[in-house]
């Protein structure tokens, strides 16, 4: 079978945030909503199933959750039904697997859906167990866990080497909060104010509340196939895949693989392979969604994707060049820092934000969006993921 | 003995590594160096990430280092909340980079990137072992 284009149909999101319900019902929220996004798509047209969470067999006690969810949201896959992990890119990984699997015929119709119940009855159970996402029996032996201490030493780097301030830091805060404000499904829904943001209390210097993704429970899905079968679905604008990366370089903090922990040469080598296959270049992104698990990562991801020089990151978010009006709108429906971030979901809630963007339905809508960009980073830094979409194959 | 003694774990590995913990026990913080090809690994690979092969010896990392980050935990992980907070630094040594925590006689005014220091051996309670940074 020659290759096949591939599109991006339709999406839905649960609500995130401190959730009484448990992953799989999350799961089905999302999912009836994809459904209910694409009218036309039948359950029994979906043939394939990948369901991106790290964390559910701990905070949800559930493994070989995708048949469990499937019966849920009631498909019966027949190409593929599968759990992956990637951590915080495991959203991203299953939008290019699903990719990978329709572009070559193997599966026609597939659902990408993930997400993570972090928050559990027992508080003390809640996201307590971090160390299992790093290298557990080194890093981890040290007392190195939640990533607030790691990315701390990224933001103390990058502000020695470049001049970045704690007000430009302050900026990603500010600028995706009221991106967020509007966004019904954001764990948060209310603006900052800089001074808000740079008076808030510190998790680990220079970084402060603001500066940190929460802790989310929340699911996301969407649906891929074929182009052909996407004009059959749908009536809306095309939105192809058209590059994908990812780059996994190091597993632990001392096999850090830059020059120092502000250069993410991982992240540059995935931008150049997502771009060439892409055949685009970072002035030609309209609109992107980076990972901004910290303010100090949406400004190392500015000049790691090109929209900016190295060491300019700070002078390029505070003078409003990632905002709407600027040079690149980036994190358009809020990011991680107003949405929240339920690890597997996180990668399906940016694809859903692009489709929207260029489709021309966007709650904050990028005017004449025609190319589009999501990018993951997953664990204490060790990977990115990278996803380039457009309205032209 | 095995890795049931080393650092402070909620789940203990079982690894081709073990030796390590038995050097740790005689004093001695040790990494791996591959016969074949020459690559140094901290923490230590019985087979060689660089060329795959199983022909390794241990030597110890006894030289001085310098401090190249540091940070704060200030909200300890399963089984560090009552260590918190700590600093957890990088040391670059000869030929290895490690991670540990700095020892409590250094107090976080005297850190300085660049600073010489020594990985040693830590003795926990109950037997349990570790390493960390002190002064060189």
């Amino acid at each position: 079978m020659p290759e096949r284009n591939v599109c991006l149909i339709g999406g839905g999101m649960s609500s995130w945030g401190v959730r009484e319900a448990s992953i799989i019902d999350m799961a089905q929220e999302a999912a009836k909503e994809c459904f209910d996004d694409v009218p036309a798509l039948k359950k029994e047209a979906i043939d394939g199933l990948l369901f991106a969470s790290s964390y559910c067999g701990r905070s949800a006690f559930q493994v070989n959750i995708a048949p469990v969810i499937a019966e849920r949201i009631g498909v019966k896959p027949t190409s593929m039904c599968t759990r992956l992990d990637t951590l915080c890119a495991g959203g991203s990984a299953g939008v290019i697997l699903a990719t990978g699997l329709i572009r070559s015929g193997m599966a026609d119709v597939v659902m990408v859906a993930g997400g993570e119940k972090l928050y559990t009855p027992q508080r003390w159970e809640t996201y307590y167990s971090e160390m299992a996402s790093i290298d557990h029996d080194w890093d981890g032996a040290q007392g190195m866990g939640l990533p607030p201490p790691f990315f701390s030493m990224t933001a103390k780097e990058h502000m020695k080497r470049y001049g970045t301030t704690k007000e430009q830091l302050s900026a990603v805060s500010v600028k995706n909060r009221r991106n967020g404000s509007t966004n019904p499904k954001a764990q948060f829904q209310k603006e900052v104010t800089l001074e808000e943001v740079m008076s808030a209390r510190p998790i680990v210097p220079p970084l402060s509340l603001f500066d940190c993704t929460p802790i989310t429970d929340g699911c996301a899905a969407v649906i891929l196939t074929y182009e052909e079968k996407a004009k059959e679905l749908s009536d809306r604008p095309l939105v192809y895949v058209r590059g994908t990366a990812q780059v996994s370089l190091h597993s632990m903090s001392m096999n850090w693989p830059g020059e120092h922990l502000g250069d993410w040469v991982h992240l540059r080598t995935a931008a150049k392979r997502a771009y060439e296959m892409a055949r685009v270049g970072p002035d030609d992104i309209d609109v992107a969604q980076t990972h901004d698990c910290f303010t100090i990562s949406e400004i190392i991801e500015m000049e790691e994707l090109g929209f900016c020089k190295k060491g300019e990151g700070g002078p390029f978010v505070e003078s409003g060049r990632s905002d709407f009006g600027g040079k690149i709108p980036v994190n358009t429906d809020g990011g991680l820092l107003s949405c929240g971030h339920p690890f597997g979901a996180t990668g399906i809630r940016q694809a859903r934000e692009i489709l929207h963007q260029l489709q021309g339905r966007a709650i904050r809508q990028v005017e004449g969006a025609e190319i589009g960009l999501t990018h993951n980073l997953s664990g204490l830094n060790v990977e990115h993921t990278i996803l380039i979409y457009g309205r032209e194959p | 003995m095995g890795f049931e003694n080393f650092g402070t774990v909620t789940f203990t590995t079982e690894a081709k590594t073990a030796d390590f913990i038995n050097y740790l026990g005689a004093g001695k913080v040790m990494a791996t160096r591959c016969k074949k090809c020459g690559a140094t690994y901290f923490p230590p690979r019985l087979d060689c990430p660089t060329c795959l092969s199983s022909e390794v010896e241990w030597f110890e990392v006894a030289g001085k280092g310098k401090l190249r980050s540091y940070t704060r935990v200030n909200y300890g992980p399963s089984g560090f909340e009552a260590d918190a907070p700590y600093i957890l630094a990088l040391g670059e040594f000869d030929g290895v980079q490690i991670l540990a925590r700095l020892s409590r006689d250094i107090g976080e005014n005297d850190i300085e990137v660049g600073m010489s220091l020594k990985v040693s051996p830590l003795k926990l309670p109950e037997g349990r072992l570790a390493y960390e940074f002190r002064r060189a």
